[in-house]
């Protein structure tokens, strides 16, 4: 079998200005509760790594820096 | 993949409402005791009150309403299939509970005498108390999980109870979501706390988290109980729920009903005396949406500048905060517009409806060892304030249970068993992805078992959900996190089938829409006033039994008996 890789658009969003991933942050991270953030060891930011969200807010609510902005998942909107 | 080895005393799985509670007062009761609570997500911010809670929807609250009253009327909203004794151990606990809350620092509504603001909802009696400041319960249960010294270990999915020799239940088998390490916890009791199975139907946005239920509530507490060996009740009598269209979270009428808000057709009029949720309600509104006078709508266009102020700041701060986000998008703006509601997919819980883990007033289910609480145990209609309610009874019963009872000798073969069910998807590199197998298994669950349920799309079910559990064997997962997926789906096969063996048992029709049998249309009381169980034969098989409705401890009177069968508003005057 083989595997095509879908695009999809993601609803949270993480401003990489504002995100302190770098300094050693993991609040999104450790309090979302569908574990689908991550943080880009490369770039240092966090980010939406699985489409797998129940739009419930803690990631945003939780950040020290109001760095991240979760929308309606595309497909509800 | 390493092999994680734990020991506690007693193991409470999944740390949303009910966990929490039962893992404090294990603590509480015997403070010697290890006690271990696990959740596969982080209890900071898991389960159902993850963003909090803007009431509570079952207070009984003496001067308001009665423990007597409250079972009266659960009973009659249950179509009369009901152990009494758990209802009433819930109601006769409930204001324990809430001044246990109260103390903790959860802020309910109070009028000017400092009396808790109770509001009617219900149809018959007076238990909705308002938490318009209800934010921060995650933060005040995590508080006492430190406090109590609670060993909280995070990110690690339970997949199957471990037994002993003689049938007891002495620990969980599972894995860490983030590593892939298999972990295996031994215990002297275990409670099960993990929700509704929320993610069984497919919701209609198409999006499989878009779901009513916390979607980390895939049903693990149901599977996991099952394969032990427990029976599970009134598993036909679905959880069915009116919600915002395509947001599918509630709109939410127990709020917006006391301000003077309510359930709508295409007119803009009233069809339904009352908005509580009931298998009964939720029938009415079909009927309203198959008649033609849909969509149904939640109406709030009426009421005054400052009560719409309040229920926004109320709405979209608390429990669901996003849908103040998704209104926004659509423009609805409670003042001009009604909002567009829908029926929600199906799945099982007891929280809102009846299907659960048989337990009894103690917590117990009918397995030595084994506990279950909140919307997986099957008091229904328990909502939140029963899941820490019975969370309380649990912990407190498993507490003692451990002190009187010893852990036999346990096979290390079903450890292998678990070990290698759970490496092969990460071990396979050509199959099937769990997001592809979820969709589907999902998608049949709505064509093959939405009510009104038929008899042979339901056997057809049956055909379609065989196969896919034949491509179970082909799952593959990329990651630690796609493995979590994988065993996730596993569970949701589970409560697939157990969905429709369990409809198919039940031959008439219950709960209004919850179990409307097109083929049995009526209710049939001689044949079918009974408990229908469900559980594992020893060789396997899944097997439907009926149980008598234990006798009531308050008999009802003959109106009682039928109140939630008018619903419907009988003449529809035009609603002012
Ligand atoms: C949107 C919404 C609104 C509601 N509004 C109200 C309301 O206003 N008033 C009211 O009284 N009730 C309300 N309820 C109902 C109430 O929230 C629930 O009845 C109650 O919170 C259920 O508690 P619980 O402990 O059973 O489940 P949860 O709090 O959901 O906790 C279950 C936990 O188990 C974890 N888990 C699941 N499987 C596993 C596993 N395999 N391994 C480890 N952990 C696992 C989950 O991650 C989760 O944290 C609402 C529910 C929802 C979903
Ligand atoms: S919580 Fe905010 S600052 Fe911290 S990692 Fe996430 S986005 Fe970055
Ligand atoms: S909204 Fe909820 S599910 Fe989505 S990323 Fe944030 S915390 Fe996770």
């Amino acid at each position: 079998m083989t595997y095509a890789t879908q695009r999809t658009s993601v609803p949270v969003k993480v401003d990489e200005d504002k995100c302190i991933a770098q300094k050693g942050c993991t609040v999104c991270v450790d309090v979302c509760p569908l574990d689908v953030l991550a943080i880009d060891m490369v770039k240092g930011k966090a980010f939406m790594k699985y489409d797998e969200c129940w739009y419930c807010l803690p990631c945003e609510t939780d950040c020290p820096t109001g760095a991240v902005h979760v929308d309606i998942p595309y497909l509800l909107r | 993949m390493k092999t994680i080895e734990m020991e506690t005393d007693v193991l409470v799985v999944g740390g949303g409402t009910a966990g929490p509670m039962a893992a404090v007062k294990a603590k509480e009761k015997n403070p010697k005791l290890k006690v271990m609570l696990l959740e596969k997500a982080n209890v900071k911010r898991s389960g159902a009150i993850s963003m909090g809670m803007d009431g509570l929807n079952n207070a009984v609250i003496d001067g308001h309403a009665t423990p007597e009253q409250y079972t009266k009327e659960i009973t009659v909203a249950n179509d009369g299939i009901v152990n009494q004794k758990t209802v009433y151990a819930y109601a006769s606990n409930s204001f324990k509970t809430i001044e246990q809350l109260d103390r903790w620092g959860v802020k309910f509504e109070k009028d000017e005498t400092g009396d808790y603001a109770v509001r009617k909802v219900h149809h018959i009696g007076t238990y909705v108390l308002p938490m318009p400041e209800g934010h921060h319960m995650k933060k005040i249960l995590y508080r006492q999980l430190k406090r109590a010294r609670v060993e909280v270990v995070n990110r690690v999915v339970g997949t199957r109870i471990l037994m002993d020799s003689e049938g007891k239940a002495a620990g969980l088998m599972g894995f860490d979501c983030r590593t892939g390490d298999f972990v295996v916890i031994r215990a002297r009791a275990v409670i099960l706390c993990c929700g509704a199975a929320g993610r069984l139907g497919l919701p209609t946005s198409g999006y499989l988290f878009g779901t009513y239920e916390n979607p980390t509530n895939a049903g693990d507490g149901y599977a996991m109980a099952y394969h032990a060996g427990a029976e599970l009740a009134n598993l036909e009598c679905f959880q069915i729920n009116p919600l915002i269209k395509d947001y599918n979270g509630p709109a939410c009428a127990y709020v917006t009903g006391p301000f003077g808000g309510y359930t709508a057709n295409n007119r803009g009029e009233r069809f339904i005396e009352c908005d509580y949720w009931s298998g009964q309600m939720m029938w009415e509104f079909y009927q309203e949406l198959q008649g033609g006078k849909g969509p149904v709508f939640l109406k709030l266009d009426h009421l005054a500048e400052e009560t719409i102020a309040d229920i926004e700041t109320i709405l979209h701060t608390n429990e669901r905060p996003s849908r103040g986000r998704f209104h926004e998008g659509r423009g609805t703006n409670y003042r001009q517009k009604m909002i567009e509601m829908h029926i929600s997919e199906i799945g099982f819980c007891s929280g809102h409806s009846a299907s659960g883990v048989w337990v009894n007033e103690r917590a117990e289910t009918t397995v030595p060892g084994l506990y279950a609480a909140g919307d997986m145990a099957s008091v229904p209609h328990n909502y939140m304030l029963g899941a820490f309610t019975y969370g309380w009874f649990a912990g407190e019963n498993a507490a003692t249970y451990v002190g009187e009872s010893a852990i036999a000798a346990i096979d290390p073969a079903q450890i292998e068993a678990e070990r290698a069910r759970i490496a092969a998807p990460l071990g396979r590199t050509d199959g099937i992805p769990p997001s592809q197998l979820e969709y589907k298994l999902r998608r049949m669950a709505n064509d093959y078992l939405q009510p009104p349920k038929v008899t042979r799309k339901m056997e057809l079910g049956l055909e379609r959900f065989g196969e896919i559990g034949e491509d179970i064997d082909h799952l593959t997962a990329a990651d630690p996190h796609e493995l979590m997926r994988a065993m996730e789906v596993q569970h949701i096969y589970d409560c697939a089938l157990m969905a429709t063996h369990a409809s198919l048992f039940r031959q008439e029709s219950r709960w209004g829409l919850y179990h409307y049998r097109v083929d049995y249309p009526e209710r049939n009381d001689d044949e079918w006033f009974v408990h229908c169980h469900l559980r594992k034969t020893a060789d396997g098989r899944m097997e439907s039994i009926r149980r008598p409705v234990e006798p009531y401890i308050l008999p009802l009177d003959e109106d009682e008996k039928t109140a939630y069968q008018r619903l419907r508003i009988v003449k529809q005057a035009a609603t002012a």
